[in-house]
């Protein structure tokens, strides 16, 4: 692995593999000392054009807890925002020598033209590009299932046969396409539920079911509700006639909460948007695994960074 | 390239269970004694040196693992390495003896990197160094207090452990 650009050109051995190193990675969390020495000397570049605090607060505790020295830049208060392009922004890194490039961007594609650009040799690590992936995050909820499924005896194993809803505004969310084409590799089906304005234009050739009643889905007895956040900064037209007639058909209320099995898993990428797709007794409910989403973050940018930086870079190129 | 076996099934058992007596003389009994394996050899044979603890003195034979992947000096300039799980007994290694178990003991650069990892889980009271062969061409300032067999090799001969749990069969053989 070079660069990790998005779920869909990772077969099922590799994405197991990183699945397993998270493991590894995640016992460090319950260690006096929270820190390997593996990574002592490579540098990290945490590159933010868009705001975040989840995935980017994430990158950074995992970069450290690995000893890699770690740069944030974020496209407010760097010279971004006095116009420099993205060329010369990642050939000003390569000056300065970083070994791995985390970018987020607005412009879907971003970390593929960076890897591609021949403008850097760092390793790049897309955090999000547009509304095209979010590799980490399909890899951090695959992992999370995985743990809710198997607990300790996770190694190894895929999500076979599960059967995972992802309901919301699949239109905007490059969380959506990512877990779209993991959780296919891994195994689990995945159905689509969302208003037909937030459903892509063209979905044909995604391995998925599309519907569009969400008491219907959950009638169906899911072993996994992921909620999307409805991500109002790009919806520049009107998708849905207001926030409660949403809340209303699509949102995860009380009641259908309690339509669920005790042990389907309810997950929702953060932020959530409180009271509109997910309700406060759903996102605080034993089954939601939001704040596990979180811890796990950490152990699978962990994973990738090894996985990326350790090795002969030029002979797995 | 050929290969010839140095030690048989029989020979790994006696080994292992001299080591085990010798590793309670040495400790005057089975008491805050840990047994820690190093993947993934490593931690068959310190799962054995366990039971026949076990059988000797009820209640010493306390084992884990301990990976040290992560704490190697050669992981670049090589294919990336999978690390392998580190599982830490109940009461942790503060204050006891671990007795690292490894099955070839060579450049001693792996239990460099044990002797880094084990600081990071704690402090133990001693650290002793068990390995079923020791082959010599050692690069760092590091010996086995317990050796199941010396090997005097040649560094272009490869020494192959092979154990039932790990291998499906049970020898050490030197190829050259």
């Amino acid at each position: 692995m070079k660069h990790l650009l998005s779920t869909r050109d990772l077969d099922r051995a590799t994405a197991v593999g990183i699945l397993d190193v998270a493991e590894d990675m995640a016992d460090v969390a319950t260690r006096e000392v929270k820190k390997l020495p593996t990574l002592r000397g490579k540098t990290v570049i945490n590159l933010f054009f868009e705001d975040s605090t989840r995935t980017r607060t994430s990158f950074e505790l995992a970069a450290k807890r690995l000893s890699a020295d770690l740069i944030t830049f974020s496209a407010k208060g760097s010279s971004v925002s006095k116009g420099e392009s993205l060329k010369d922004t990642a050939q000003t890194l390569a000056a300065m020598g970083a070994d791995a490039v985390v970018i987020r961007h607005s412009a879907s594609g971003a970390a593929q033209t960076l890897a591609d650009s021949g403008w850097i040799d760092a390793a790049v690590l897309n955090a999000g590009d547009g509304t095209h992936e979010h590799p980490t995050q399909a890899l951090l909820d695959a992992f999370t299932m995985r743990r809710r499924l198997h607990g300790a005896a996770s190694r190894g194993k895929d999500l076979d046969g599960l059967r995972v809803t992802i309901v919301g505004d699949v239109l905007h969310s490059r969380v959506a396409r990512s877990n779209v084409w993991l959780l296919n590799t891994l195994g689990a089906t995945v159905r689509l539920v969302a208003p037909a304005t937030l459903l892509p234009a063209n979905t044909s050739g995604w391995p998925v079911t599309i519907g569009f009643d969400l008491d219907e889905a959950i009638n169906d007895d899911p072993d996994v509700v992921m909620m999307l956040r409805i991500q109002a900064e790009r919806m520049h037209a009107a998708f849905f006639p207001n926030a409660r007639e949403y809340s209303r058909q699509w949102g995860l209320d009380g009641e259908r909460l309690e339509r669920l099995r005790p042990d389907t898993m309810v997950m929702h990428p953060g932020p959530m948007n409180r009271g509109l797709e997910i309700s406060a007794s759903a996102a605080d409910s034993s089954r939601s695994t939001v704040l596990e989403q979180v811890a796990n973050g950490v152990s699978i940018r962990m994973a990738v960074l090894y996985l990326l930086l350790s090795g002969d870079r030029e002979a797995t190129a | 390239m050929t290969a010839r076996t140095v030690l048989q099934p029989a020979d790994i058992t006696r080994a292992l269970t001299r080591i085990s007596h010798e590793i309670l003389e040495s400790n005057r009994g089975g008491s805050d004694l840990v047994i820690l394996g190093i993947p993934t050899r490593g931690v068959s044979l310190a799962r054995r040196i366990g039971t026949i603890l076990e059988g000797i003195e009820p209640g010493s034979g306390t084992v884990g693992s301990l990976d040290v992947t992560m704490y190697r000096d050669d992981l670049a300039g090589q294919p990336t390495r999978a690390p392998s799980p580190t599982q830490m007994p109940k009461g942790g290694i503060d204050g006891k003896t671990v007795v690292l178990v490894d099955d070839v003991l060579y450049s001693g650069r792996t239990i460099r990197a044990a002797l880094d990892a084990l600081g990071d889980h704690g402090r133990p009271r001693a650290v002793r160094l068990a390995v079923l062969v020791d082959r010599g061409h050692r690069q760092l300032p590091i010996r086995a207090d317990f050796v199941g067999k010396n090997l005097p090799t040649s560094s272009d001969e490869r020494i192959r452990v092979r154990l039932l749990e790990t291998d499906g069969i049970e020898e050490v053989t030197i190829e050259s």
